[in-house]
């Protein structure tokens, strides 16, 4: 079981990150997700994730729509902003987050049915808006929280706890954010802490939409057999195409990699990520490339994971727009404000 | 000339039918302009079919040197261009009227009125032996009538000439054409016809301090003047110009000359779902935002409006009223969405509206809401109509007071924070029903957790059902503080005893005015108030039980203004009774008239 139990007891040894704070500064409440939830790993992951980043807690918002996976933004960061908006309309709101103050970190929770089925509409031109945020969704196959329907990222002949088997082909988020030109593409499974802490921290750096999809089963209502979106028919089917270490700003690339073999990639903030191939023939810059390998995979019964794409050269939305680099909240009203001359003189042609 | 035909100076309406599509719109608010030039009080209505290119469309101007501005319900002067209307517009001339026809093609036998002047002017054969490109015949046929117009009504001149001169000021070749086209319909008509017509403009000074704009164009530089910065839409008509508006002057004072960065953020959302998201994620961050759309829009966006209500962010949402549902009569005007403005969204809600009356007061309420919804931590709806949003009004000209400064309500900011022991949202500190709000990431103690129904007055997930409660009645008296803050309705006495009034919102002042006056002159008296906001203010039910008997004029089906007065306060129902005009055309005073006294409004008829 990967369900991440938390200790309720602050011990005197914790280390800390660079702002002197420790692991349990990022927790949250407790969760109240059912026992064993793929989405209770999730949390561990992110708690972890902004405490390696020494991210200030209070710097960053935390965005949901409505599901069991978009509730446990209350179950990590505390003394974070959040903000548990209405079933799928997430990366609206988001989106008006970031266009008022670009400096905040915006880190999104979403589940398949928030994300691919109600607010499949805000998903897509969130992603087309490059919207900058780490943006996870907790992909369980089913609607967890009103009791385990199918959602559109069911597979096909992948059968419910009632025995209804679905028929209609999914919508893979993956695929589909490659499609609509995502800049940050990534899979993962929430049962891999080691390869999912460093992909949601560079999801984080990664200045743009960042999609995370991370498998994270349902165990009330889609972990039984024959079910595609269970513990056991992921890790058996998985398939790491990509491995990818996070480097901070100040630090050296210390690991050694064969010629060749590794590939260092700058973030906008300096970090870097570095890459290595799991699989010889795949090309993170390579869209199309990449969409046949998952594909390909796919045919197969596999799910490919890591990071998929990445395209460090286009400009986010403010990039797109040109906005001024200091936040919209800080800039002074006189700023503003045209005055009572400017309105003066621009009525000349109404009069 | 028919012999019923009076002497009216200053007091009739020109009705221009057209083809959308043929570039008329210029010629007739260069007309329009031109009698406002004069100092002649005029405003002009466009009803357009919700289409790009080929079908009918009206253009009506009326001039009034008393400076009623309301459609008159009469048609004075027709300009018959459109071929497949002819026989609709012959027929709605009011008898001693004048219609005005291209003579290129007869049409003896259609002609046939005799209450009527039927003048006839070859404007597409004058064009077309005058002009070589066929586009150019087209535009130049409509600046050919507004000559013989010139010439008939006795508009000045030297006004037209100046005005086109600032119409083409980018484009001054263009110039000498249109003048050519004018001269040719103006000389046609004084060769032809007793000109002036005993209809007709004469100079007057009174519309010195004024000037003509439409409603959308006020608001949108309204959320300028209130410093917007994020502005989220979907385009819908009546009310992408509201979004023109803003761009325009943004553009235009807030982008860095050197650079090129902008102070501002429009976003053009995938719907109007995702708009309102924008909007309330942007203020929720510290920034001032708004959107605007139509009824559609206001449907879509109901569950969001209802979050915004519960978790207390502010938004500002602008209604441009059409006739609803969905598509069919989208280009024409209402007031039918005051129900769902008021109370939008599932759950128990009700939300502050504003009524703007005319594009002044658009400008003035555009401002004033971005401060309410600031102050009041909720969602305002400011509520125009497609008569105000898209019409050319004649208004005051817009002041700025320089000492403005924006009320952003109750936030703590970081020095408060540092200071505060704790902080709670939702708390009602003050006894004004009114908590304390944070911008994120301003500081560690203002972090918060913004969600729906499920928090307590500390800002604490629960699902206890007293904690609720004790949230929902925090907002139901926030309410009662929002109707002491929103605007008083205007009130006018008719300084006569009586027990009589009108109530009304929105574009109906002008047509009220009228049949007040009207009422007025055959010794009925009415006294008159004009809501400009829901919640209604205290005075809003003061007034009513001043009175009565009680007139509630709207323009909807439905008396959702009645509904509303009798939902929220407690003057009995069976002494309101209802002025309803719902013909998706702006109100005119003769059905003010026809349900306070059908005698007068026939007498006016005739
Ligand atoms: C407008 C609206 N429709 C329906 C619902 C009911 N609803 C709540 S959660 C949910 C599905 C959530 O599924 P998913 O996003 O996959 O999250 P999970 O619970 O599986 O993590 C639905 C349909 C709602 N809250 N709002
Ligand atoms: S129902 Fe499923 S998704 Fe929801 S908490 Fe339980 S295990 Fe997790
Ligand atoms: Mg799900």
């Amino acid at each position: 079981m990967t369900y991440i139990a938390k200790p309720k007891i602050v011990h005197g040894g914790l280390s800390r990150n660079g702002l002197g704070l420790t692991v349990r500064d990022y927790e949250g409440g407790m969760s109240t997700l059912c026992a064993g939830c793929g989405h209770d790993s999730v949390t561990a992951a992110i708690v972890q994730a902004f405490f390696e980043l020494d991210i200030p807690p209070h710097r960053v918002a935390k965005m949901s729509g409505i599901g069991c996976s978009s509730k446990t933004p209350a179950y990590f960061l505390s003394a974070s902003h959040g903000f548990n908006s209405v079933h799928g309309r997430m990366p609206s709101v988001a989106t008006g987050a970031a266009a008022a103050n670009r400096e905040l970190h915006l880190l999104g929770v979403s589940g398949d049915g928030d994300s691919l089925s109600i607010g499949l509409g805000q998903f897509c031109h969130a992603v087309r808006r490059n919207l900058d945020m780490c943006y996870i969704i907790e992909n369980n196959g089913v609607y967890g929280l009103t009791k385990g329907q199918f959602s559109a990222s069911a597979d096909v002949g992948s059968k419910a706890k009632k025995g209804e088997i679905n028929q209609q082909p999914p919508i893979d988020a993956v695929q589909l954010a490659m499609a609509l030109g995502g800049t940050f593409v990534a899979r993962s499974f929430s049962g891999d802490k080691a390869q999912l802490i460093p992909l949601i921290k560079a999801a984080i750096k990664h200045e743009g939409f960042a999609l995370v999809d991370v498998l994270s089963p349902c165990v009330t209502f889609n972990d039984h057999e024959d079910s595609t979106k269970s513990y056991a028919y992921t890790r058996q089917f998985f398939h790491r195409a990509v491995h990818l270490d996070y480097v901070p700003p100040a630090d050296e690339i210390k690991a050694a990699y064969d010629e060749g073999e590794a590939m260092p990639i700058q973030l906008h903030d300096g970090s870097r990520i570095v890459l290595r191939k799991v699989s010889e023939d795949y090309n993170v810059q390579n869209r199309g490339a990449a969409i046949d390998y998952i594909r390909a995979h796919q045919r197969k019964g596999e799910i490919v994971t890591g990071l998929l794409y990445i395209d460090e050269g286009e400009p986010d939305m403010h990039g797109l727009n040109r906005t001024n680099s200091t936040p919209l909240t800080e800039l002074p009203y006189e700023r503003l404000c045209p005055g009572a001359d400017a309105l003066t003189a621009l009525q000349q042609r109404f009069r | 000339m028919s012999a019923r035909a009076k002497s009216r100076i200053n007091d009739f309406v020109i009705r221009l039918a057209n083809v959308n599509g043929t570039g008329s719109a210029s010629a007739n608010t260069l007309l329009m302009k031109s009698i406002f030039r004069m100092g002649v009080p005029v405003t002009g209505k466009n009803f357009f079919p919700s289409n790009i290119q080929g079908l009918p469309t009206w253009y009506e101007i009326r001039v009034s040197g008393d400076g009623y501005l309301a459609r008159s319900g009469d048609v004075d002067v027709m300009v018959a261009m459109n071929a497949q209307t002819y026989q609709k517009d012959l027929n709605r001339v009011t008898p001693g009227g004048v219609l005005i026809y291209d003579s290129t093609w007869p049409r003896d036998r259609q002609l046939a009125r005799s209450d009527i002047t039927i003048l006839g002017v070859p404007f597409a054969r004058m064009c077309n032996e005058h002009f070589s490109n066929a586009r150019a015949r087209i535009l130049m046929k409509n600046m050919c009538y507004v000559g013989a117009l010139a010439a008939l009504l006795d508009i000045d001149m030297d006004v037209v000439r100046s005005l086109v001169e600032e119409m083409f000021a980018s484009k001054t070749k263009l110039i000498p054409a249109n003048m050519e086209a004018i001269e040719l319909g103006a000389n046609y008509a004084k060769e032809h016809f007793d000109c002036p017509l005993p209809l007709r403009v004469a100079p007057l000074d009174k519309t010195a301090g004024h000037i003509m704009i439409d409603g959308n164009t006020a608001a949108g530089l309204g959320c300028v003047y209130a410093g917007a910065t994020v502005g989220a839409w979907y385009p819908i008509t009546p009310s992408t110009t509201i979004m023109d508006g803003f761009k325009t002057y943004c553009e235009r004072f807030r982008v860095d000359k050197d650079t090129g960065e902008r102070d501002f953020f429009i976003i053009q959302a995938e719907d109007e779902l995702a708009s309102i998201g924008i909007v309330l994620g942007a203020s929720w961050n510290g920034a001032r935002a708004f959107t605007p759309t139509s009824g559609p829009g206001i449907s879509l966006m109901s569950e969001f409006i209802g979050f915004g209500y519960f978790a207390e962010l502010p938004a500002v949402i602008f209604d441009v009223q059409r006739v609803g549902p969905s598509t069919g009569m989208p280009t024409r005007t209402q007031q039918a969405d005051m129900l769902a403005a008021a109370y939008a969204s599932h759950g128990d809600t009700r939300h502050v509206v504003l009524f703007p009356s005319e594009p002044q007061e658009c400008f003035e309420l555009s401002v004033r809401a971005f401060d309410l919804a600031d102050r009041l931590q909720t969602p305002v709806i400011v509520l125009l109509d497609l008569d105000i949003g898209m019409n050319d009004w004649m208004c005051p000209e817009l002041d700025w007071d320089e000492t403005y400064r924006p009320d952003r309500g109750k936030v703590l900011d970081a020095d408060a924070l540092e200071k505060t022991e704790n902080f709670y949202r939702y708390l009602d500190v003050d006894g004004d029903a009114i908590p304390y709000r944070t911008y994120p990431g301003v500081h560690p103690k203002g972090a918060y957790f913004v969600r729906g129904s499920g928090h307590d007055k500390y800002g604490k997930y629960t699902e206890e059902s007293k904690d609720y409660k004790e949230v929902v009645d925090r907002l139901n008296r926030k309410s009662q503080t929002a109707a002491t803050l929103v605007p008083k309705p205007v009130i006018e006495r008719s300084g006569q005893p009586t027990k009589t009034a009108i109530v009304s919102v929105g574009s109906c002042d002008y047509a009220i005015r009228e049949a007040i006056d009207i009422l007025a002159a055959k010794g009925i008296h009415m006294n008159y108030m004009r809501i400009k906001a829901f919640p209604f203010s205290p005075e809003v039910e003061a007034f009513l039980n001043e009175h009565e008997r009680i007139y509630v004029a709207e323009q909807n089906r439905d008396a959702q203004l009645k509904h509303l007065l009798t939902i929220e306060t407690d003057y009995p129902k069976e002494r309101m009774e209802s002025i309803l005009h719902y013909s998706g055309l702006p109100m005119h005073c003769r059905s003010v008239l026809e349900v306070i006294a059908p005698e007068v409004a026939k007498g006016e008829a005739a």
